[in-house]
């Protein structure tokens, strides 16, 4: 290769890790390729160990014990208001301040309080946060990590949509963490069944038109799901299917939906397929009849377009467009959609092709880092963890990415230009963060550890001739070498 | 910690970093001898040019050094006379007065030990008080306070104080030191951003588009679309503001009768490699933004006021020339301004090295004829009472040589 083993080694981390830490470059010059590749070989790679945080159903069915606590401490507030109202006969002669209760009624016993604080769904998200950012900031690579947050974006929820606050950070591990090394097709299935797609969009109150409910009721079917599945997971827009095998997809994966947590306080919230509500019938989608196997046709359903060309072809695309360049090397692509149907979907082996191509190497350094990859590479490069997750949480929102909340299903963009717009915005937080770590770090010795085998000679210059520390801690973070990869 | 990652508007750059103070160890054997000094000291980061901050209009070398740049007593605006020889910059009113009341002192033509060019490297010898950068986490203002003993004075502020972004590290070290944050921000510096653009240009041009863009906005946001021909002219506002809270607040906890009595604070923003301003651009914008922080001081300290020293020192100066770009670079001597009712003032302390090309170190700096270890350690001794050995060994290690400079404050 043209590259010096430091400078592929730096490439190496910027491109397909969470950047380098003090040591990283050095540590992975001998064989950068081999370092990656170990990455994905690691035992448990892609989970979160140890871990205290609650699964997405037991989340779910904490978060509902705090919200009806919430509702009925609310309820009995403003019993209490208009009993007080009542009870003073007339406010106006009343002189009594209005918080103290008449002396001749008992106070209610045990009433539920207003919680302080952020409350279970906020608190369950900034742990899951917290955990998430600390996997990223203690990774030895993050080749795994990144395929993480790839597949979490291509798999999007929202926090802002309905409950999904409370579980999407379990989602996550369940879903696309459980997955990311395994099969393209079983992550699929984690995803579609998982309560926070189900609720993200739509389809776990979606009823077949002819099934038990759908006859009972008014309410009935909902594609939303069924098309972003085709459209945005698997498929890809504009490829081989129809507005009719939208309809017919939906009307499968009727009944994919959560146990409600008054039907079984000990379930509630945890998948379930619900025959109640599934749409009778074989189902026609992309020239294939499925028969009515209950849950089984949907799952078949998924397995086919997991297996598809057209699915292979767009998610090679997208993984080439995230980790190598806005307009991949058509090469790249087929090579990778090669492999992903070579085995059968096999992501470890996709991640393996991908970085032992060529032309994941030969691309130039075009691509800026979204705000989350920066944010963390620039927090590695320095050794420090902000000791407030709301410190980090503000810093993805002000730059336009903040976490697990897209404003749309197709997930944060992977091309560059929209996110140069927030290049001044980078800039105040590389001066607030090189401020809060001050003095602590020397500048030079950042650089030589995160970025000197790849940087130009101007941004050495610019950076040891700073007038201050802090000042030069910003230029580096700032530098194109570090907000490009 | 108020705003903190979250900023409402755009670069809040580093101007200030901060006021720490030292509450538990206080000096006990000045306050024997009834006094009750104070001591604050205020880095300026960057490298100050002392050549532009009082101008040597005797020299006969001074004008053909400088050009237009030199300050003289019949500029526009005229320099403000300090003696038969030396001259204080314009922008600085008010320390003029506090000389021309004994209450100022300048050392001209000082630097430490360091012979570098590092701002860095140089920061880390002016306040750690080694003689060779990156060989401590300790400063010497911390450790001069360390070696006094603990006055124990009832109630008075040893409770811990919110801890700001960094602390200076001119006072880190085994003294507790407690630091509080200005609640305004640092106000927005161009200095980082213009750092920035030009390595962009010179390394990539979409990423410089788009800062000139947003600069661009910016300018006209701030000019309320009105006055684009000046955009500058409000940022020089916000840093005199912000100058003026950071030292007067400083100040008000040093009044305090049990309050701290030492304590140190960092202005960036002096590295004036081009368009340098020393009458009315930006060097004149920043010496003025000092000038009032002085004057906040002086304000704020009230009848202590008389006890107070304020030490202004830099890490290095700059070159005695102007370079291509209408600034200067870094060089070696520089000016310590020295503020205060409980100083020696009037005067201007300096064994003047001479400005020909021969006098200059290495033909290009004023060359350091006074060491700066020795104003800070006559400081320390004749102020606080720090002990002599104490200051040779654990202030100032290895500075038996260099004496403390005797005669700066009223009372000895």
């Amino acid at each position: 290769m043209a590259l010096d083993p430091k400078a592929e080694a730096a490439l190496a981390l910027h491109r397909f890790g969470v950047s380098p830490r003090p040591g990283s470059i050095a540590a992975i010059a001998s064989d950068p390729r081999g370092a990656l590749l170990a990455d994905l070989d690691r035992a448990g790679a892609g989970r979160i160990p140890d871990t205290d945080l609650l699964p997405s159903g037991p989340a779910w069915r904490a978060a509902f014990a705090y919200q009806e606590s919430q509702r009925m401490a609310r309820r009995a507030e403003r019993a209490m208001q208009q009993a007080n109202a009542q009870g003073a006969g007339g406010a106006a002669t009343d002189t009594k301040p209005p918080d103290m209760k008449p002396a001749d009624q008992p106070a209610t016993p045990a009433a539920p309080r207003l919680s302080p604080g952020p409350g279970v769904p906020q608190q369950l998200y900034l742990d899951e946060a917290k955990a998430r950012f600390n996997a990223a900031l203690g990774a030895e690579i993050g080749f795994v990590e990144r395929l993480v947050w790839f597949w979490s974006n291509h798999f999007c929820v929202s926090a802002d949509k309905g409950n999904v606050r409370q579980i999407c950070g379990a989602y996550e591990r369940e879903a696309i963490r459980a997955h990311v090394l395994g099969r393209f097709g079983d992550m699929l299935l984690a995803v579609e069944s998982h309560p926070a797609m189900l609720i993200y969009l739509d389809n776990a109150r979606s009823i077949g038109p002819d099934s038990l409910a759908g006859l009972r009721q008014k309410r009935g079917l909902n594609e939303n799901l069924a098309r972003e599945i085709l459209e945005l997971h698997t498929l890809g827009v504009r490829s081989v299917y129809t507005q009719e095998d939208v309809t017919r997809f939906a009307n499968v994966i009727t009944g994919w939906t959560l146990v409600g947590m008054r039907e079984d306080p000990a379930r509630g919230g945890e998948f379930e397929f619900n025959a109640r509500t599934h749409q009778p019938g074989a189902q026609m989608v992309i020239g294939k009849s499925y028969p009515d196997t209950g849950a089984e046709q949907g799952r078949a359903v998924l397995a086919a377009l997991a297996r598809h060309p057209a699915t292979a072809k767009h998610v090679a695309t997208k993984l080439a467009r995230h980790f190598i360049a806005d307009e991949p090397p058509p090469a790249l692509v087929e090579r990778l959609a090669k492999r992903f149907l070579a085995t059968q979907g096999d992501l470890k082996e996709v991640a393996k092709t991908l970085v032992t191509s060529p032309e994941a190497w030969e691309a130039p350094r075009a691509k800026l880092k979204r705000p989350g990859e920066w944010i963390i590479g620039a927090l590695r490069a320095v050794g420090y963890t902000p000791p407030d997750i709301g410190l980090m949480m503000q810093a993805h929102n002000l730059l336009g990415e903040p976490l697990w909340r897209p404003s749309a299903p197709k997930g944060f963009t992977d091309e560059s230009a929209p996110w140069l717009d927030g290049l001044a915005q980078r800039l105040d937080i590389a001066n607030q963060l090189a401020r809060r770590v001050g003095g602590a770090a020397d500048p030079r010795e950042v650089f030589e550890e995160a970025l000197a085998p790849i940087a130009s000679a101007e941004t050495r210059q610019a950076i040891t001739r700073a007038e201050s520390r802090p000042q030069a801690l910003a230029l580096l973070f700032m530098a194109p070498e570090f907000q490009r990869r | 910690m108020t705003s903190d990652l979250h900023a409402p508007t755009r670069r809040h750059l580093l101007l200030a970093s901060g006021t720490l103070f030292a509450w538990a160890y206080l000096p006990k054997v000045a306050r024997a001898e009834g006094r009750d000094p104070r001591l604050l000291v205020i880095v300026l980061r960057g490298a100050l040019d002392g050549l532009a901050a009082v101008a040597p209009v005797g020299d006969p070398d001074w004008v053909a050094l400088r050009g237009d740049k030199a300050l003289t007593l019949d500029g526009k605006p005229p320099a403000l006379p300090l003696d038969s020889f030396f001259a204080l910059n314009p922008a600085m009113p008010n320390l003029h007065r506090l000389y021309k009341a004994g209450a100022a002192t300048i050392v001209h033509a000082t630097a430490t030990s360091y012979r570098e060019r590092s701002h860095f490297d140089g920061q880390d010898v002016l306040e750690s008080g080694l003689g060779k950068p990156g060989a401590s986490d300790t400063g010497w203002l911390n450790r001069a306070l360390a070696s006094l003993q603990p006055a124990g004075r009832a109630g008075g502020g040893r409770e811990a104080f919110a801890v700001g972004p960094i602390a200076p590290l001119v006072v880190r070290g085994p003294a507790p030191v407690l630091s509080w944050t200005p609640r305004r921000l640092p106000p927005a510096s161009d200095d980082t951003l213009t750092r920035l653009l030009d390595l962009y240009q010179h390394t990539d041009p979409a990423l410089a588009r788009v800062l000139e863009e947003r600069m661009g906005l910016a300018t006209i946001a701030r000019a309320g679309g009105m006055d684009a021909e000046q955009p500058r002219a409000a940022g020089a506002g916000q840093v005199r503001a912000y100058f003026a809270e950071s030292a007067g607040t400083a100040a008000r906890f040093l009044a305090r009768a049990d309050g701290p009595r030492i304590g140190a604070l960092a202005f960036d923003g002096w590295d004036t490699h081009a368009a340098e301003g020393a009458t009315n651009g930006r060097l004149a914008m920043l010496l003025g933004a000092l000038d009032g922080a002085i004057a906040a001081i002086e304000t704020e300290m009230k009848d202590a006021w008389g006890e107070t020293v304020v030490a202004v020192v830099t890490e290095f100066g700059r070159t005695a020339r102007i370079n291509g770009t209408d600034g200067t670079d870094h060089g070696t001597a520089t000016v310590a301004l020295l503020a205060g009712g409980a100083l020696k003032g009037g005067r201007v302390v300096a064994d003047w090295p001479g400005l020909k090309p021969a006098k200059l170190h290495e033909g290009r700096d004023l060359k350091a004829t006074t060491d700066l270890r020795a104003v800070l350690k006559g400081l320390l001794k004749d102020h606080l009472r720090v002990d002599d050995t104490v200051l040779a060994s654990k202030v100032f290690p290895d500075s038996a040589a260099v004496k403390p400079m005797a005669g700066l404050l009223q009372r000895v």
